[in-house]
């Protein structure tokens, strides 16, 4: 990898200087995707900011919401009671992430901020109408993922905790590719005090995205018959060596049935 | 250049690296701990998982940096100063739980992280999920789990 500076601040104001005067600065949080895009050669930051000494860590769950600390790792989440009890299906999900030397490093706010189109957890913001709370405001997750890769986060702009309302039911299933692990199509779905919602990663060629026609379908009567017969279009999909993009909106509906059972 | 300081197994280092030097590449290259493997360098074979302040991780992705002030405990770092094998170091031996041998020090520390985190007990199952993030290209994986299951009541018992 290029070499870079490397600054490990102590408050959360100093980060976001340091990343705010510096537009080739990155922040690293547990580094189990930027590191690897680093060896690649891919990004060639100037300077690394380290936020691991910032805190930002811890869950709480209190009036009808899960509050994650944006450098919660995975498996403190996959571990959590008060997860499991609130959301089990967020805290199978976060066990569901990578390996275990993964979940130990990886956390909810670099997942987020990174917005991988086959990240599981941009699945569960986006199907359970999570808010994206940063050092500065709070953004929506409807208009917080803008893209692959893209989020409305501005330069130095920094994730200090992910706010999940909870939801009635909700289900998380993924179609892993066999040798990477990472999901071909992952479907979050979840009824909300909202109604239903529907997130689908690993499959869109923007990045995760919401099933209107699922949700639609799902009105009334959440359940896997209910999304029976309704088509998911290829056009928009990925189609890579792993999976065609007809294959992948094969794979939506069923992926999705599959979650739906799940939820119950 | 910038310095870390890092105790591996039970001894203090300070050494110099570059920013972008990774934990894998001080331990080997600076500390000749070459026990731990890099087999894909792409964070999928677990080659190179040590105990960062005794919980496994991918030494090839993370930064030399990122473990400055930590605790790392290495392959070398589990037999006792007489030799005596870790308990799952033996049950690897007893169970023939290697075959060419590139794998097993990943492995290894994988294992024991795994059986510490499950006290109560593991079922076979639960054992090849923990093993998720290793990768026996031998595909050795039936002796592995065999003695992954048998060092569990050892390394429990109590003293």
């Amino acid at each position: 990898m290029y070499d870079f500076a490397y600054q490990k601040p102590a408050s959360l104001a100093d980060a976001v200087k340091a990343l705010g005067a510096d537009g080739e600065a990155k922040a690293l949080a547990g580094g189990m995707t930027y590191i690897p895009v680093l060896k690649q050669r891919l990004a060639k930051p100037s300077t690394i900011v380290d936020l691991s000494g910032l805190g930002l860590t811890g869950i709480k769950v209190e009036g009808g919401k899960v509050t994650i600390g944006a450098m919660t790792k995975h498996c403190v989440v996959a571990a959590s009671a008060e997860v499991k009890a609130a959301i089990p299906a967020l805290a199978a999900l976060a066990g569901g992430i990578g390996d275990e030397a993964v979940r130990h490093r990886g956390t909810i706010g670099g997942s987020i901020a990174n917005n991988d189109p086959a990240a599981d957890y941009p699945s569960a913001a986006l199907a359970l109408g999570a808010t994206i709370v940063t050092d500065r405001r709070s953004i929506a997750a409807d208009d917080f993922f803008t893209g692959m890769f893209g989020t409305a986060l501005e330069q130095g702009e920094i994730i200090t905790a992910v706010e999940f309302p909870v939801p009635t039911k909700a289900a998380y299933e993924k179609f892993r590719n066999p040798a990477s692990r990472y999901a071909i199509v992952g479907v979050f779905v979840a009824q909300t005090s909202g109604g239903p919602r529907v997130a689908v990663t690993g499959a869109g060629q923007g990045g995760v995205f919401r099933h209107s026609a699922m949700e639609a379908a799902l009105a009334g009567n959440f359940s896997a018959a209910a999304i029976k017969g309704v088509k998911t279009s290829p056009d928009d999909l990925n189609g890579d060596i792993h999976a065609s993009s007809e294959y992948r909106a094969h794979l939506v509906g069923v992926i999705a049935g599959r979650a739906l059972a799940k939820a119950g | 250049m910038p310095q870390v300081t890092l105790t591996v197994n039970g001894k203090q280092h300070t050494v110099e690296v570059e920013n972008r030097t990774l934990l894998v590449e001080v331990l080997r290259e600076k500390l000749a701990l070459t026990g731990t493997h890099v087999g894909c360098d792409t964070s999928q074979c677990g080659a190179c998982v040590v105990h960062v302040d005794g919980i496994s991780a991918k030494s090839c992705t993370m930064l030399a940096v990122q473990a400055n002030g930590t605790s790392v405990t290495t392959i070398e770092g589990l037999a006792a100063a007489d030799g005596t094998l870790h308990p799952m170091q033996e049950m690897f031996r007893e169970h023939h739980a290697l075959q060419c041998g590139f794998c097993t020090p990943g492995m290894v520390m994988s294992a024991i992280d795994l059986v510490n985190a499950h006290p109560a007990g593991l079922t076979e199952q639960e054992i090849r999920e923990g093993l998720e993030g290793n990768l026996c290209r031998c595909t050795g994986y039936h002796n592995i789990v065999k003695a992954i299951a048998a060092a569990h009541p050892l390394m429990h018992a109590k003293a």
